[in-house]
């Protein structure tokens, strides 16, 4: 078998005395779509981030396409997209002078045609010289995935994109990430809607306690299969 | 290289833009340093012999002081906003992004001195925009940044924030406030900038100094 | 117990080292007699100020040291020698400005002079003091650690910069103090003096090595605690 685009390996992480992963092993191809989910506390956030080098693990390793995170996180953020809950725009510039700050970031050139694409793609092109803080939640989460995409990342990272999204923007969003997201692209996702995460992934982990404690490929496992599985390991109370 | 400079450019257009747009920090401390010297200027009215006598002093005092409030700004609206980890995932050594938000600083507290300079030469009628004491000003006002971007990014991410930048800042900073004031009373009593050389290069050196440690350390300051 | 044994030992010589140094600067030492008569008394502050002085220079360099360690290493170890001198240095550095100040009462008729060293002791104690006030400030363990070693290391950096430029400006007015006479070593003053110095040295490393202890004790203990939380 060929080598795993991410691999995780006896990752840990720890906040000084509360521990928050506690070893964690997972390897996951390129083209998958993976969602992560588990009770609030459980880590994913965490490894989220540590998987986005905006966090140090405390022991273990990630590597993408063979490239540990700790020798050289520089080139390795190249190839990784990331829409949070927080949307990592600024409100006052407009959509797309975001998109241009963003450009230069990644040193992607700055080729209008790019940018404008992507806007069309959201569904944003009209509003492009508007400010973003005059957008509605959903538009900026579409902003946001645009922003994401601008360097055409073959790693996604999204960290609860649904939150504070009504159901019909949230619905808006996962068309728009199965449409644009491409089926080469790689997704890590984390979120409390199991129903939405299943429109998107081939494969569910849970974690509990910062323990990987689930990990099953979707195909023959129905959203009736799951939901007993979820409420054993994530608790009932989360729709 | 030039994809640092790039980011560096993009850091300081992004947060120039913004400003341009909202005014929130030059508004602040423009606001704070008129409030400043017009105290100052009651506090010693009839005190001292001569007003211009106590204009080294106002001058640095009304900069620092107004300078702390926008460094604060500097990282406390990325924070609030969401937005450092988007700086953050920029595939570039992050010191660029330091060097980027300390030019946007720099150029904040350079605009804000151009305001009150003239403010002070009208209230204690001291010719002071001279080109010596421009430069010092500029050297020091380097070093000032330099120090606070990163005591920014340090207290923005504490439970204190606001209240703690300037205990964090002013102690480190008080050699760069001796050594403009001091080469300040010196061009105003008429000496040259040649007779201030030691100074000048004590200013240059706290610069340099805390530009490089900055550097270095400013990884430290962003991970987690 | 390897360990608290020697500590006992450290313990045992750093208080024998001050006893003896006491001794030597209140009795053995001669009367200063090239300083004029009325603070002769006073003079025999210098066998605990300089020492004083001496030692919080000592902790801050310590600190800074332990500091560059810490995110070289982000070995926990570091961490507790950067604060446990820090904590140690704000002692001795309030010695310091204190017996200064006790000093300057009788010999330059004043509480307080804005002389260079007195001066950059208060800073650095108030370098110390902000150093504190962000540990205090940050509730995360690592980034608490992180974030002192960095600001520990500006302000240990900035520290001969305030002394320089506070000696350079008071050379500009015209002396009031000859600072070369101040503390002059008279004859058969010098045995006193540099056993103070080597006693309170010995005592500065009992200190830490007592308060490192602590601190491992401490975390020990947050551990426990949380092990039995946990279940």
């Amino acid at each position: 078998m060929s080598q795993p685009l991410i691999r995780i390996a006896g990752l840990r992480k720890a906040f000084g005395r509360h521990r928050v992963l506690r070893g964690i092993d997972i390897d996951i191809e390129a083209g998958s779509s993976v969602i992560l989910l588990g009770p609030n506390g459980a880590g994913k956030t965490t490894m989220l981030r540590i998987l986005a080098t905006l966090s140090k693990a405390t022991s273990g390793d990630v590597q993408i396409a063979g490239v540990s995170v700790n020798d050289n996180a520089e080139g390795i953020r190249r190839y990784l997209g990331m829409v949070s809950h927080s949307p990592l725009l600024y409100g006052d510039l407009s959509a797309e002078e975001n998109l241009t700050f963003y450009a230069r970031l990644y040193g992607v050139s700055e080729n209008d045609g790019r940018r404008d694409d992507l806007l069309q793609r959201v569904g944003l092109h009209h509003r492009r010289k508007d400010l973003v803080r005059t957008y509605s939640r959903g538009m900026v989460q579409r902003l946001a995935i645009a922003r994401a995409l601008l360097h055409n990342p073959p790693i996604l990272l999204l960290d609860e994109p649904d939150t504070g999204l009504d159901p019909q923007a949230a619905e808006m969003m996962t068309d728009l990430l199965r449409e644009i997201g491409g089926s080469e692209r790689t997704i890590v996702m984390t979120t409390h809607h199991l129903e939405r995460g299943l429109e998107l992934a081939d494969r569910v982990l849970i974690l509990s306690g910062g323990r990987l404690v689930f990990d099953e490929r979707i195909s023959g496992l129905s959203y009736g299969d799951l939901r007993p599985l979820y409420d054993q390991y994530v608790g009932t109370g989360t729709p | 290289m030039k994809r640092y400079f790039q980011v560096v450019w993009a850091v300081l257009w992004k947060d120039l833009r913004i400003e341009l747009r909202t005014k929130d920090v030059f508004t602040s401390m423009a606001v704070f340093a008129a409030l400043a010297l017009l105290i100052f200027n009651f506090a010693f009215e009839l005190r001292i012999p001569d007003k211009s006598m106590v204009v080294p002093g106002v001058l640095w005092v009304t900069i620092a002081f107004a300078g702390v409030l926008g460094l604060g700004r500097a990282f406390i609206s990325e924070k609030d906003r969401g937005s450092l980890a988007g700086l953050l995932l920029a595939p570039v050594d992050r010191s660029a992004i330091y060097f980027g938000k300390m030019l946007a600083s720099l150029i904040f507290i350079l605009v804000v001195e151009a305001f009150i300079l003239p403010l002070i030469v009208v209230f204690f009628n001291v010719p002071l925009i001279t080109a010596p004491l421009l430069l010092i000003l500029l050297l020091g006002t380097i070093g000032f940044a330099a120090v606070g971007t990163i005591f920014s990014a340090l207290a923005v991410n504490t439970r204190a924030r606001e209240v703690l930048l300037p205990v964090l800042l002013f102690p480190v900073l008080l050699p760069l406030l001796i050594a403009g004031i001091r080469t300040t009373i010196g061009l105003l009593e008429g000496q040259s900038l040649a007779e201030h050389a030691n100074w000048l290069q004590l200013i240059v050196f706290f610069d340099i100094l805390f530009l490089v440690v900055a550097f270095l350390t400013f990884d430290y300051v962003v991970e987690e | 117990m390897k360990s608290s044994r020697s500590l006992l030992v450290l313990n045992t010589v750093a208080a024998v080292a001050i006893l003896i140094a006491v001794y030597l600067a209140l009795v053995q030492a001669p009367e200063a007699t090239n300083v004029v008569e009325e603070i002769r008394p006073a003079q025999r502050i210098i066998y605990f100020h300089v020492p004083s002085a001496w030692i919080s220079m000592v902790a801050f360099f310590v600190t800074f040291i332990a500091s560059i360690l810490y995110l070289r290493t982000n070995n926990v170890r570091w961490d507790i020698w950067a604060y446990s001198a820090a904590e140690i240095g704000i002692g001795f550095t309030i010695a310091a400005t204190v017996s200064g100040s006790i000093w300057a009462k009788p010999a330059w008729n004043t509480w307080w002079t804005w002389d260079p060293r007195l001066t950059t002791y208060t800073i650095v104690l108030l370098l110390f003091i902000a150093y504190f006030m962000l540990r205090g400030a940050i509730d995360e363990p690592g980034r608490r650690a992180r974030f002192a070693a960095v600001y520990g290391i500006f302000a240990f950096l900035s520290v001969p910069l305030t002394f320089m430029s506070i000696r350079w400006w008071n050379t500009i007015h015209p002396v009031i103090i000859d600072p070369s006479a101040e503390f002059g070593l008279g004859p058969g003053m010098s045995t006193a003096f540099f056993f103070s110095l080597f006693a309170f040295t010995i005592l500065f490393v009992d200190l830490l090595a007592n308060r490192i202890m602590v601190a491992w004790d401490e975390e020990r203990v947050a551990a426990l605690r949380e092990a039995l939380t946990a279940n």
